[in-house]
């Protein structure tokens, strides 16, 4: 039962991280662009939802203004830096980008605080249920991964029917083809980018519940995130999808469970050490072995 | 005289300390078939980009047919007629035939259209690009998967979605490169079916083709055009066959 509730924690997780790279690998596949600001995004997700969720006590509404707030931060990036950086190469990109992280978690501390936000659990999902006999889960990790699914699900379908979705997937494979085809890349590249940011106040949103709101969360998932585009492929939402469960489950599975292995072969202390050590190398060494065997990521045509 | 429909004049472009075009003037009538041959590295795709506006140049002008495109962006540019091809096929390798013809195809229709309606079952756009397809004799392969398709499939259907977007000035980068030679033939004889209907720049390697198509020719080399003339004047020129043709061994 243990196992299984950690394979739903990591589910969990997994889908936190589909949600960031998912905005993550279409910015980059499609604009060209790496966007370091999308932990921001997250952030400011999950702070416009802490703040109105502490006003109002409506998790509706602070979910609103988790999407609210990050769409609008990711407007006014984009439209202030990011528009001026897709000409530019790479290092003036995460240069820029870069810099955006200091001054937006600056303005965040100078506003808030050093001191972790904490939101309370929506009451009408605070409780557990049992799933099976000695499972119990939170209700609310579930309407998450839920959600997640949902969200995957409705991205998968314009993508792959709509007019939308098909610019979407050839300017991900060929930027330069879809230009050539007389497509005007700045409504697609806006979009995309609007969508990104969508994605990712849902995911800080969402998160603010469950981990303490604070400066600086936006780059630990951050982090990840790029993790899971390099194993899923860059600009592949279904690799996002995939490659977040993934990485999701791994690294919950070997933090929960690798100590205790360990343990059977060596001394508690050490075990933990080494067992804690090991579980926060595990996705970095998922990535290191995909970028050896298919080096475009799991879910793209290796050409 | 009347204005050409593509005039450039003065067009310059450096990287670095290398001048990759110096100072080019190029102007094509309608409906000429005109030729840009050089040897490799002496700036043909650079040329091509910067007309396309995939580059940015830095000094000189671009009109079609008398307006300035030379700052526009690129699907802009698109949008007034310009169309190209690439030298090594930049086509979508998970997408169908039909699927990337129908991309230009409602890239030139623009907003006018439903942008989240069900992209395959729009009839009148499927029924252009179709109509695109069977023209250049790809009808049949419509529904493969474009990366299964073999090279010279390849450039017919670059060439089928560049001539969706009807276009008046086609820039053709080097359509015959990885042809075999029956293909070759079909090419040739696609282009000059077109000659006439679209003004054409092509850039290409393939002198017979060359030779066969073009109204006139211009000859690059280090970025400066260095001879240009007819078909028959390029053959006997002394220059072009020095600087291009092979240091005198021709």
């Amino acid at each position: 039962m243990l196992v299984l509730e950690q394979i739903l924690n990591g589910i969990q997780f997994g889908i936190a991280l589909f949600l960031m790279s998912a905005g993550l690998t279409l910015i980059f596949g499609i604009m060209g662009v790496i966007n370091l600001t999308h932990g921001s995004l997250y952030m400011v997700g999950a702070y416009a939802a802490a703040l109105v969720a502490a006003k109002t006590g409506s998790a509706l509404l602070a979910l609103v203004a988790g999407l609210a707030g990050a769409a609008v931060a990711g407007i006014v990036i984009e439209a202030l830096v990011i528009r001026r950086l897709y000409a530019r190469d790479h290092l003036d990109q995460v240069l820029a980008t870069f810099a955006l992280i200091l001054i937006i978690n600056q303005t965040a501390t100078m506003l808030f605080g050093r001191q972790p936000l904490f939101v309370a659990m929506p009451p009408a999902l605070s409780h557990s249920v049992t799933l099976l006999p000695g499972l119990v889960y939170p209700v609310y990790r579930l309407v998450v991964i839920a959600v997640g699914l949902v969200v995957a699900l409705g991205l998968a379908l314009p993508i792959n029917r709509t007019r939308i979705g098909m610019l979407v997937r050839a300017g991900a494979t060929s930027r330069e083809m879809v230009r050539a085809l007389g497509v005007d890349i700045r409504l697609l590249y806006t979009i995309i980018f609007g969508l990104g940011a969508l994605l990712a106040g849902l995911a800080g949103a969402m998160a603010a519940p469950i981990l303490a709101v604070q400066v600086g969360m936006g780059e630990q998932i951050l982090i990840l995130a790029f993790v899971v585009v390099v194993i899923g492929g860059v600009g592949s939402i279904r690799g996002a999808f995939y490659g977040a469960l993934l990485a999701g489950l791994i690294d919950t599975m070997l933090r929960a469970f690798l100590p205790g292995l360990l343990r059977q072969v060596m001394a508690g202390s050490n075990a933990d050490a080494l067992g804690g050590g090991l579980s926060s190398m595990g996705v970095y060494l998922l990535m290191a072995i995909v970028l050896l065997v298919r080096p475009k990521g799991l879910f793209v045509r290796q050409s | 005289m009347t204005t050409p429909l593509l005039d450039v004049q003065g067009l310059c472009k450096r990287f670095g300390g290398l001048t990759a075009t110096d100072t080019v003037d190029l102007a094509l009538p309608e409906g000429e078939l005109h030729a840009l041959i050089g040897p490799n590295g002496a700036g043909k795709t650079t040329l091509i980009n910067q007309l396309v506006g995939s580059l940015e140049h830095d000094s000189g002008s671009i009109r079609l047919d008398g307006a300035e495109i030379g700052h526009l962006p690129v699907w802009q540019r698109v949008h007034r007629g310009l169309a190209r091809t690439f030298q090594i096929t930049q086509l979508l390798p998970d997408f169908t035939p039909l699927d990337t013809v129908m991309l230009a195809v409602q890239a030139r229709h623009g907003h006018s259209f439903r942008f989240f309606g069900n992209a395959r079952n729009d009839r009148k756009i499927r029924d252009e690009a179709m109509q695109h397809l069977d023209q250049i004799g790809l009808g049949a392969r419509a529904n493969a998967r474009v990366g299964d398709l073999a090279q010279g499939e390849r450039k017919q259907l670059e060439l089928a979605a560049a001539l969706a977007e009807k276009p008046r000035l086609l820039l053709l980068d080097e359509p015959m490169a990885g042809l075999g030679s029956a293909e070759s033939q079909q090419m040739i004889g696609q282009l000059a079916a077109l000659k006439g209907k679209i003004t054409m720049l092509i850039v290409e390697h393939d002198m017979e083709a060359v030779f066969t198509l073009a109204d006139r020719v211009s000859v690059l080399v280090y970025g400066k055009i260095i001879a240009r003339g007819s078909v028959d004047d390029i053959k006997s020129n002394e220059d072009v066959k020095v600087a291009y043709l092979g240091e005198g061994d021709v």
